[in-house]
Parts: C-alpha cells; sequence; structure tokens
C-alpha cells in the first residue's frame, strides 16, 4: 500500500474512536509534557546557575604571579642541583609578560590588580578604606545591575564608584553624594633616580631607592554600588572606593600587599606587577591558557575546578530530571500498548476482510505502526505545547516570588530547540516500540479465523 | 456456460488437516478437481462437509497442509505470504455470507479498498469505484454506511468490491445465505451477470441445492471432505 494510503487510513481509524484513541494521546502528551518541563527546568536552572557564576568573574578569570612568590615552598630542592634554570624561575612579571600574555588566544584583557589604602575625605568626614582600580569590562559584572548612578564616562575619566556601606559612613543618605567631589589622600611610590648614583657601574635596579610622597587627589562620585564587583578572585579586604584602573595605575600608589622585596624590585624603572588578572573570553579556555601563561613561566590561579564539578552536578540533576520525566512517558507508552492491543482484538474482523482483499502481513502491521507512530506524533507535539505552558507558569510564579522578595526576575526555564525536536521524536520512538507488538500481532492474524471472528 | 475450456482452477490431491488436542480433524481429504476459465461452478455438500474450507485454500487465504492447488499455472502452496497478498488482490474476488463489509467505511471507501492494496493510482480509482458500484446499481448509495443499507444491498456492496480490481475469479462463499429468497436471486442474477458479461470464472459454496441446479454450470459435491460427486445440473 503506498504510504499516503496508508496514512489516511491510519487517520480515518484513529478518528473512529475518538475518545479512545484521544485519551492515549493526552497521556502521551501528559507524559511528554512532564518530560520537557523537568528537563527546561534543569536546563534554565544551569543556564541560569553558568550565567551568574560567568558574570560573578571567578570563572573566566585567571591570577597569574611571578614564580618567585612561591619558592619558600619548595626552593629547597629546587636549589639542590644549583639548577640553571633558576634564572628563568625568577622573571619578573613586567609590561613585556604582560603584552606576552595578551596575545595568547581568548584572552579578553589583562590588567593588574590595583589595591591600595586611601583616606576619603567629604565635608567634614574622613574615613580610611581600600581603593580598587575597575578595567572597563567589569561594566558586565552584575554588581552593576542595581547601580545608582552611572558607570565611569571614560577609561581615563576621574570618576569614583562608591560601595553602599562605605558610602553611608560619608552621608546619611548615600544617592546625594552622586556628583559630588570627594577627596582620597594616599600614599605615592617615586622612584628615586638619581639616589643609587654613587654605586658605580654595578648599581642595579635592586639597588636603587624610593620615597613616599602624601597625594591628595579630587574625584567625583558618580556611582554607588552594593557589592564589590568581581570580589571573589580579592584575596584581602573589601573594597570600599573604586576608580577606573587606568587612573589608579598613574596615582602610583604603594600597593597594599608590598613586600620589601616587590618594593626593591619594583623600585627600579621597569614597572613590575605583584598579580596580573587575565580575563578570558569564556571559563573554558581557562585551562589551556593557564597551561599557556604557565610555559610562560609564571604561576597561575583559577576557580575553574569548581566550576567543573557545577558542571557535573548538573548532569546528574538533568538526568534525574529526566528519568522522572520518562517514566510519565513510559506508562504514557503502556497506555499506547493497550490502546493498540485492544484495537487489534476489536478489530480482528476488519483486519481479517483487509487481508481477505489483499492486504498483506506487510501493510497491516504498518497500518498499525503508522496509528501508533501519529499518536506519538501528536502527543509529542501536544506535550511539547503543554510542557513549554507549564513552565512558562513556573517561571512566571517564581517571578511572582522573587519579586516579592525584592529580587529581579530570573528565567529558571529554558527549552532549547534541540529538546522540543528531542522529546517530540522521543514520544514517537517510544509509540512506535509500543506499536511494535500489537502490530506485530495483527499482521499475524490469520484472515480464515479472523473472518469467522463476531 | 462460455468457458473457453482453458483451466483457471486445479486441485492436486488437497489435504487441509486441522489438530484439535489429541484429535485430527481432516477438513479436506485429497480434493483433486479442474475449474475451466469461465465456468460457473457450485460447491455443495452439508456443513462440516469442508466446502468452506476448500473455497478458502483456493482463495490464498488458507494453506493446504498437502497437495497443490494451481491457479493459472501457480502454486498456491508454494507461494510466501507476499505472493499469497497479490495473489488475492488481482486475482480473485470474494464475496462472504455475512457480507463483510467494513461497517466504520462508506460504501464507495468500501469499494475502493482493493484498489488501495493494490496501489492503483487515484483517479484511476476513483474511476473504478465508480464502475463497480455502477454495475451493482448503487451508484446513489455510494456515500451510505453498510448500516444504513438492506442485506441485498450490503451484497451487492460487497460484489462490486469484489469487481474493483477486475480479477478474473469470483469466489463465493454462500452468497445469500443472510438473504430472503428474492434478494438472494438478485444477488445470484448478478454473479450470473458477471460470469456470462465479463467471462469470469466463478465458484460459489452454497448448501441450497435448488439454487445451485438453476445458476451454477455445473455442481461438486463434498462430503466429510471427500469429493462426493460431479455433475452438469442439466
Amino acid at each position: 500500500m503506498k504510504t499516503r494510503d496508508m496514512l489516511e487510513l491510519a487517520a480515518r481509524n484513529l478518528r473512529e474512536s475518538k475518545l479512545r484513541n484521544s485519551l492515549t494521546t493526552l497521556g502521551i502528551a501528559v507524559g511528554v509534557a512532564s518530560l520537557v518541563a523537568m528537563l527546561s527546568l534543569g536546563v534554565g536552572l544551569q543556564e541560569l546557575a553558568s550565567n551568574r557564576l560567568t558574570r560573578s568573574g571567578l570563572f573566566d578569570q585567571i591570577a597569574v604571579y611571578s614564580r618567585p612568590e612561591f619558592r619558600g615552598f619548595r626552593g629547597n630542592d629546587r636549589r639542590d642541583g644549583g639548577n640553571p634554570g633558576e634564572k628563568r624561575d625568577l622573571r619578573p612579571l613586567d609590561e613585556a609578560a604582560r603584552h606576552e600574555i595578551e596575545k595568547l588566544p581568548n584572552v579578553v584583557e589583562v590588567f593588574a590588580e590595583i589595591r591600595f589604602t586611601s583616606e576619603v575625605r567629604f565635608g567634614e568626614k574622613s574615613q580610611f578604606t581600600f581603593v580598587g582600580g575597575l578595567t572597563p569590562s567589569s561594566r558586565s559584572s552584575e554588581a552593576f545591575e542595581k547601580m545608582q548612578g552611572s558607570f565611569f564616562s571614560g577609561p581615563d575619566a576621574e570618576e569614583v564608584i562608591l560601595q553602599t556601606q562605605f558610602a553611608k559612613t560619608l552621608a546619611d543618605r548615600p544617592e546625594t553624594l552622586l556628583g559630588q567631589e570627594v577627596t582620597l589622600r594616599y600614599a605615592e611610590r617615586q622612584a628615586l633616580s638619581g639616589a643609587s648614583g654613587g654605586a658605580g657601574a654595578t648599581a642595579g635596579a635592586e639597588e636603587a631607592g624610593f620615597s613616599v610622597v602624601r597625594r591628595e587627589r579630587k574625584v567625583r562620585v558618580v556611582g554607588i554600588i552594593e557589592t564589590e564587583p568581581f570580589s571573589g578572585m580579592r584575596g584581602f579586604g573589601r573594597g570600599g572606593i573604586f576608580i577606573p584602573i587606568n587612573v589608579a595605575e598613574k596615582l602610583g600608589p604603594v600597593a597594599m600587599s608590598s613586600s620589601v622585596r616587590e618594593l626593591m624590585r619594583t623600585s627600579s624603572d621597569t614597572k613590575t606587577y605583584q598579580t596580573l588578572m587575565v580575563r578570558m573570553s569564556s571559563p573554558t579556555h581557562v585551562e589551556a591558557a593557564e597551561q599557556a601563561i604557565e610555559k610562560l613561566g609564571f604561576s597561575t590561579f583559577s576557580i575553574l575546578d569548581a566550576m567543573r564539578n557545577l558542571r557535573r552536578f548538573f548532569a546528574v540533576l538533568d538526568l534525574f530530571l529526566g528519568i522522572f520525566g520518562s517514566v510519565a512517558l513510559a506508562v504514557a507508552s503502556l497506555g499506547i500498548i493497550n490502546t493498540l492491543v485492544m484495537s487489534v482484538l476489536e478489530r480482528r474482523r476488519e483486519i481479517g476482510i483487509m487481508k481477505a482483499l489483499g492486504a498483506s502481513d506487510k501493510d497491516v502491521r504498518r497500518l498499525f505502526f503508522t496509528e501508533a507512530g501519529s499518536m506519538g506524533m501528536l502527543g509529542g507535539l501536544l506535550g511539547v505545547a503543554l510542557g513549554w505552558a507549564i513552565g512558562k507558569a513556573i517561571n512566571f510564579g517564581t517571578n511572582i516570588y522573587l519579586a516579592r522578595q525584592e529580587f529581579p526576575p530570573e528565567t529558571i526555564w529554558l527549552v532549547p530547540w534541540w529538546l522540543v525536536g528531542g522529546a517530540i521524536g522521543f514520544a514517537v520512538l517510544v509509540s512506535l516500540a509500543a506499536g511494535l507488538y500489537p502490530a506485530s500481532r495483527a499482521a499475524k492474524l490469520d484472515p480464515v479465523k479472523a473472518l469467522r471472528y463476531e | 456456460m462460455t468457458h473457453n475450456g482453458e483451466v483457471a482452477i486445479r486441485t492436486e490431491d488437497v489435504r487441509r488437516h486441522y489438530v484439535m488436542g489429541a484429535s485430527t480433524i481432516q477438513a479436506v481429504d485429497g480434493v483433486t478437481l479442474e475449474v475451466r476459465a469461465g465456468e460457473f461452478v457450485a460447491l455443495l455438500g452439508s456443513s462440516g462437509s469442508g466446502k468452506s474450507t476448500l473455497l478458502n485454500l483456493i482463495a490464498g487465504l488458507d494453506r493446504p497442509t498437502a497437495g497443490a492447488i494451481r491457479v493459472q499455472g501457480r502454486d498456491l502452496a508454494q507461494m510466501d505470504a507476499e505472493e499469497l497478498a497479490r495473489y488475492r488482490r488481482h486475482t480473485v474476488g470474494m464475496v462472504f455470507q455475512s457480507f463483510n463489509l467494513i461497517p466504520t467505511m462508506t460504501l464507495e471507501e468500501n469499494v475502493e479498498l482493493p484498489a488501495r492494496f493494490a496501489e492503483v493510482d487515484r483517479a484511476e480509482r476513483k474511476e473504478l469505484v465508480r464502475a463497480s458500484l455502477e454495475r451493482v446499481g448503487l451508484s446513489a448509495r455510494s456515500t451510505h454506511r453498510p448500516s444504513e443499507l438492506s442485506g441485498g444491498e450490503q451484497q451487492r456492496a460487497a460484489l462490486a468490491r469484489a469487481l474493483v480490481n477486475r480479477p478474473s475469479i469470483l469466489l463465493a462463499d454462500e452468497p445469500t445465505g443472510n438473504l430472503d429468497s428474492k434478494t438472494g436471486t438478485e444477488i445470484l442474477n448478478l454473479i450470473r451477470e458477471f460470469n456470462v458479461s465479463l467471462g469470469m470464472t466463478v465458484v460459489m459454496v452454497t448448501h441450497e441445492r435448488t439454487l445451485a441446479e438453476h445458476y451454477a454450470g455445473r455442481m461438486i459435491f463434498l462430503s466429510d471432505g471427500k469429493l462426493a460427486g460431479n455433475g452438469d445440473p442439466r
């Protein structure tokens, strides 16, 4: 029989016992809907978590240190053989190194971690706090979602963003600070270029001196934020005030953690960094970049492993949600088997007639298969729509709840296209499998017996 | 009557045994017979004589336990399921005592069914259905369902269905068994017309000897699965 005839016959058979077939189809639809709803919830939550974590800056950042920082741990065994590679180990984290790292693939930006203490004056009030440098890309941090005021007008703007708690120490109503000028008083490091002149030709950089000078700078408050952006990787202290990183570099402050050794090193003309932060375009590139940077002779640190565990957690979550959804679909497929077996019994005579009129076993089998597949297809489509609606409702309800808790709305539920196609395909497949037994039973029916059947 | 002498159906020592528990029922037990093309043959016998079983064997609905059934030179016993289905589609048309129309389909759809199985083109199919229904005088009822028709009309529809693929053999199993005598006569007249004007070979199972004598060209008697007699009614 031709496929079109097969479809026509299947459709008319399905229409004939409308109630039974629509209940069966509804059963499949509910199964598919629960599968879709469960999996979309998993996918949505995963997406939400990865977005949040990516934007937290935890997972796409690598901290780069120069190796000597860690020498204390393994220095002794290294020194045993008078390792000739020692020189390389001492490679400074300088401008050249920074450029090299910037050239690595998928690196978005490389910036120095700048943080220093400063006195902040506003009118009569004066407070000490940490000043942090912010890169232009940190604008994407979730910390700025509920910002009052605006981000820096440019990378070199002499503007600051205050952290709410700190702002409250300067003014009772922090928002009144927006547009006002505050004064930063901090210690600047100045190299004493001629200071070691007496040492002659052997005078290396390490012997140069420096002085610390008190400086003042007036800056304008442009924004107030709740939390410090990308705070995850910061080793110490909470920043109270933030300035563009370019401005921070120009200020040349005495860094918070400056060890004597570093102070000695950085006193030279060549600028070196204690730590460089590398931001990657995506967390997936972190591992490769870390290896590349380590080959350059630096130490690295990232929180990639935590991300990996998180992905594993979501994979397991998806699996479990999928299993629950599949149970519903399995129940639905029992419904199909039942409906079709009943249909074979009920239509015994009809099958006998069809065989007497020249239908082959194959025709009969295909007819029942087509009926099962059609119910699966229809149930799948209906189920995806239903699952989508359920998810929408869950989303809606969640956002009402979030709004009551004064959180911004979130998408915790997401139906990707692969899930739509997959769910319909799965429904058809399950239905065909369910039709296997009834179809072969119908095909094997002895026409003589079937015709005698009343 | 208008047979041309060629052998259409030939059974050779055909046996059909059913095993029921410990006993074996020999429904057809070594029947050898010939039906010539264009002949109208009546298979007579009391109930349980094996006449319906023999008809089912000739129709390719059942397989013999032993022996050969040659239709147009080919042995049905040697055909696989697919070939048998093709044989039923193209070579034979069947009518039954209980009409066996599909109740959920209209007459048109019922008549169209064998043509669907035979993969006849849609346009041609429509024409075949129309011609078949016209031949049995049911053109006006083509969109009715079987339940809306009388017994005679249903059997006429079944005849139209048996005709639609233009088979050369018509097999009828007690076609008048469920009809009153007047309607039964109408049906037999139609069958005779197919036999005469279309040249179809007809094998009809019946237990009404008077009808057989009136319509059939030859009568074959069966008893306990064996041939009991073979005679020209006239």
